[in-house]
């Protein structure tokens, strides 16, 4: 019990590789692969191995849940409640499932409260699902299913929901039933006063009052963000398929393992007997994360069928059912002394998730520039609108739209420059040299006074932070084969949702095996395989290289034994060298790798390794999930051209400076963050959804009225990308998504404001809330 | 409505309206003729994703704003999701199973690899096969060219950078030696 397992002392690469590495001493654990020297060194890591599944999406070979097929397979429809809030009075099924090519019919809507009527809380919440032999068949079912609804009062907005005399979501003892947005704590924790639960109180400190009291400036602003859709592009998907040994699902998931614990709890089956698999994936922004109701639809159809059944949502149920990032009414304000140093912040949020909670608009403002005194309330208000869930840097892109114009605001004030103020309060060595290189990237030193230009087309530059926990899941682990044939896979039940950590974990295991990532064979997302990490909160290289490189080393020390052995030589004497195996300094002691695997004694040998805690410990742990010491950051810099005519905002470049620990794949890397960048101009610009507050309907779901950015809007993208060695790990690597999404839409309004002066403190910067913000047509919350 | 029904009834006999059951018809995909039976209410696309197999053509919107069904009516690329199966007659359906030989792929689909113009691959058929329609009637695109044919492709991962930066490779690629 008490046996620590055995340490040993590594030096390993630490600070920013192009201003000089040093080094620093860990004591690590004695099973962890020696320490790794920077990529400079490497042969695979560090450079632009080709994406693992490029042939097959080229191609259309790749296997996306949509396209799994089974024999025998039925499709599944929805019916869903056209009301956004109503009681359910009755449901008769009895016609739907005789009708004609109906295998299985049944009520998905449950009361929140075991004996208490059922009741819908949003247009477009499940109320019943059918399986039937088509796609047709299943959908003319849903109009014989025969539904009594009793209309209620409703609420869609949030300003609205939150007056004393509005009709009222929830009542207090069904909180702990609500849908969780955030973190997976229970509502039940906090006050309910009417629509409205909380304050969540999170991250105060020190004494406001005197702060303010003790600053020479303060800002104080109200901001707004809107709700946006994660709009995947592959709809939610599942296959599921029970059979006599259990459930073999199918699905479109950001985290196999994850589901599979959900399916089994939900259904009683041994983790064993339940197998989720996904083969090509195409996208999910935090949308996927969960089994979901649709999840558990599919499957509980499958049993009542007999057959296996699919479920694929239709882009308006995506739109309106699929989650989406909750809104943000946010009132800011901040002091400071003369020099700049902050002396107070406080930050009181209202934010809806519709019927969920947990729309908090994350930590960033208390945790990106240290200041003594915080005070932070949020408060979630209710609404009958469909659920929200995480979405790309959930909370902090919300809140860093505030927080970084607030210290632009700041800087104004003081009559410093935006990132002198930033250097002056933000202590942090690595995001200043971001700092430095988006500046000097984006030309900061020709930035000119607020609204410049004379004439109509008005140009101008701003920047903003981005700040996200480092994130690590402990419960990961990795195996690598070595077969007798020379050949070796990498396998973990970690899915590739488009980010590419199937090429990541092949550069990982060649480097380790001294061979090219091309001969590494990646089988991943199926949880036959040991249990991978979620992909999302930016944790997937962290959690899963680490391991990948240990357990390709110890598959490497056990040939090794085994070639010692015949030798009659010192294991620790052989390396691999451009294929093959040598003694060192001796080149005629050299076998190939095919011939080495071939002395294996069995046909193959594998090892599963785990992820170990990080060398330098963390600075939070809970459950299966910790956060590592230093947070990621990033810095971008954004040029923009605001038409004052028109009101239309052209973001015409962004310079986006990141860290993420050790690159593995830079130009991977380089696609994320262009993608977190293009996903954050579209929400600056572009998104939202529109709820009609007469019906409770969305009055956009589709990609015709619901607008995403388009290649003709993209501006160009210049990733600057650091490599930042901590000394952290087997590989030293962490996540880049959330932080490239973070910033963007911050770094726009600080950019438009340089151009107009006038500063847009509600999303999205539409043509129509530009002129309004100009004052050129009346309306408009500026 | 029994009036409706009663002139339905005689279109039908008439010829002058077909379906609403299966029809029998000919698809051309790929080079090859395809006997299938379809509704009249059929999309290309879900012809080609269901009774023929091609799931390589994906449906993302199917309200033909998206792009992700992107396949070639003789020469010109249309969203499957928006064609009915039953109005193709005899043009030929090229897919994206059928932009390359067995062996060697087309230009646009090495091009997307070498730049990573691919995330979750999702919309990428759809957008290979804009793509090399456009550099089939245009062999040297400019940035502008390359941005308005894929104008009406979504890709929400956001590979629209790499996509052009692929594009742009292939247009100022030396041309093969044509003596």
């Amino acid at each position: 019990m008490n046996d620590e397992p055995p340490r040993r002392r590594e030096q390993l690469p630490f600070g920013l590789a192009h201003l000089g590495l040093e080094t620093v001493e860990r004591d690590i654990p004695a099973d962890e692969p020696p320490a790794l020297g920077p990529n400079a060194g490497l042969r695979q890591i560090g450079k632009n191995a080709p994406r693992w599944d490029a042939r097959a999406k080229v191609t259309g070979a790749a296997r996306y849940t949509v396209d799994v097929a089974l024999p025998g397979m039925l499709h599944a429809a929805v019916l869903r409640s056209p009301w956004p809030h109503a009681r359910l009075r009755s449901i008769d099924l009895s016609r739907a499932a005789a009708a004609p090519g109906v295998h299985a019919a049944l009520g998905v809507a449950e009361p929140l409260v075991s004996g208490k009527p059922i009741v819908l809380r949003y247009v477009g919440q499940p109320v019943a699902a059918v399986a039937a032999e088509t796609p047709a068949l299943a959908q003319a079912a849903l109009q014989l299913i025969d539904v009594r609804y009793e209309p209620l009062p409703f609420v869609t907005d949030p300003d609205r929901a939150r007056q004393a005399d509005a009709p009222a979501v929830y009542q207090k003892p069904e909180l702990d039933k609500v849908p969780s947005a955030g973190l997976p704590a229970s509502a039940a924790v906090y006050p309910l006063s009417g629509n409205v639960l909380g304050p969540e109180n999170r991250n105060s400190r020190g004494d406001v009052a005197a702060g303010f009291a003790a600053a020479a400036v303060v800002v104080d602003g109200m901001y707004r963000t809107q709700v946006q859709t994660h709009c995947c592009m592959e709809p939610h998907a599942i296959v599921a398929s029970w059979h006599e040994d259990g459930l073999d699902v199918w699905m479109s998931t950001q985290f196999t393992a994850g589901v599979r614990v959900q399916l089994a709890r939900h259904f009683g089956l041994p983790l064993s007997r339940v197998r989720v698999q996904v083969q090509a994936m195409g996208g999910g922004f935090g949308s996927k994360s969960q089994m979901g109701l649709y999840g558990r639809t599919a499957a509980s159809l499958s049993r009542l069928a007999r057959a296996p059944v699919r479920l694929v949502y239709r882009r308006d149920e995506e739109q309106m059912d699929s989650g989406n990032r909750p809104s943000s009414a946010q009132h800011l304000r901040i002091g400071a002394r003369s020099d700049g140093t902050l002396t107070a912040i406080s930050l009181h949020s209202h934010g809806s998730a519709g019927i969920a909670f947990g729309a908090a608009p994350g930590g960033i403002a208390s945790a990106l520039y240290p200041c003594p005194n915080m005070e932070s309330l949020h408060y979630d208000v209710f609404t009958h609108a469909g659920p929200s869930c995480a979405m790309r840097g959930p909370g902090n892109t919300q809140g860093a739209f505030a927080l970084e114009q607030s210290i632009d605001e700041l800087a104004e004030k003081l009559a410093l420059d935006p990132v002198v103020l930033r250097d002056r309060i933000d202590p942090s060595p690595v995001h200043r040299e971001e700092r430095r290189l988006g500046a000097e990237r984006i030309g900061w030193s020709q930035r000119r006074a607020p609204a410049s230009d004379p004439g109509p087309l008005k140009r101008g530059v701003g920047m903003a932070q981005s700040l996200w926990p480092a994130n690590v899941q402990l419960n990961t682990a990795c195996e690598v084969r070595l077969w007798r044939d020379g050949s070796v896979e990498v396998l973990s039940s970690v899915q590739d949702i488009g980010t590419g950590v199937g090429t990541v974990l092949a550069q990982v295991v060649a480097e380790e095996l001294g061979l090219e990532p091309a001969a590494i064979r990646v089988r991943i997302g199926d949880t036959e395989f040991p249990s991978g990490p979620p992909s999302y909160g930016s944790r997937t290289t962290a959690s899963i290289t680490p391991p990948a490189r240990t357990a390709a080393w110890r598959v490497k020390e056990a040939l090794f034994r085994t070639i010692a052995s015949a030798w009659q030589v010192d294991a620790q004497t052989l390396i691999i060298q451009d294929g093959a195996i040598q003694v060192r300094n001796d080149p005629h002691r050299r076998i190939s790798w095919r011939e080495a695997a071939a002395a294996l004694r069995t046909d193959r040998i594998s090892a599963t390794a785990g992820r170990a805690d990080d060398y330098a410990g963390f600075r939070h742990r809970s459950g299966d999930a910790a956060i590592a010491l230093n947070d990621l950051g990033g810095a971008q810099f954004a040029e923009v051209e605001v038409d004052t005519e028109s009101g239309v905002i052209r973001v015409l470049r962004v310079v986006a400076v990141h860290d993420c620990g050790r690159p593995i794949n830079p130009r991977q890397i380089e696609s994320q963050v262009q993608g977190g960048v293009l996903m954050g101009v579209s929400y600056a610009l572009m998104e939202e959804r529109i709820l009609d507050s007469n019906t409770g309907w969305m009055l956009n779901p589709n990609f015709i009225d619901y607008k995403l950015l388009g290649a003709q809007d993209a501006p160009d993208i210049e990733v600057v990308l650091l490599e930042n060695y901590q000394g952290f790990s087997a590989s030293d690597a962490y996540g880049i998504s959330e932080p490239a999404n973070i910033a963007t839409a911050a770094a726009i309004a600080n950019a438009v404001y340089n151009a107009i002066g006038v500063r847009i403190r509600s999303l999205p910067m539409t043509p129509a809330a530009v002129l309004q913000a100009l004052g050129m047509v009346p309306g408009g919350r500026h | 409505m029994a009036n409706e029904r009663r002139n339905e009834d005689k279109a039908v006999a008439a010829g002058h309206i077909a379906g609403p059951g299966l029809l029998p018809i000919v698809l051309q995909v790929n080079g090859e003729d395809h006997d299938l039976m379809v509704e009249p209410r059929t999309t290309l696309a879900e012809a080609l994703r269901g009774p023929l197999g091609l799931t390589g053509t994906k449906i993302a919107c199917n309200h033909g704003v998206c792009s992700a069904c992107t396949v070639w009516l003789d020469d010109l690329a249309v969203a499957s999701c928006s064609v009915l199966a039953i109005e193709v007659g005899e043009r030929r359906i090229t897919t994206i199973e059928g932009l390359a030989g067995q062996e060697h792929l087309h230009p646009v689909q090495e091009a997307f690899i070498a730049h990573d113009a691919i995330q979750c691959g999702f919309c990428t058929p759809g957008l290979v096969m804009s793509c090399a329609a456009l550099l089939a009637r245009n062999p040297h695109p400019d940035r502008k060219e390359i941005e308005t044919a894929i104008s009406g492709h979504l890709c929400r991962c956001g590979t629209y950078p790499h996509v052009v930066q692929a594009m742009l490779a292939l247009g100022t690629r030396e041309e093969p030696d044509l003596e």
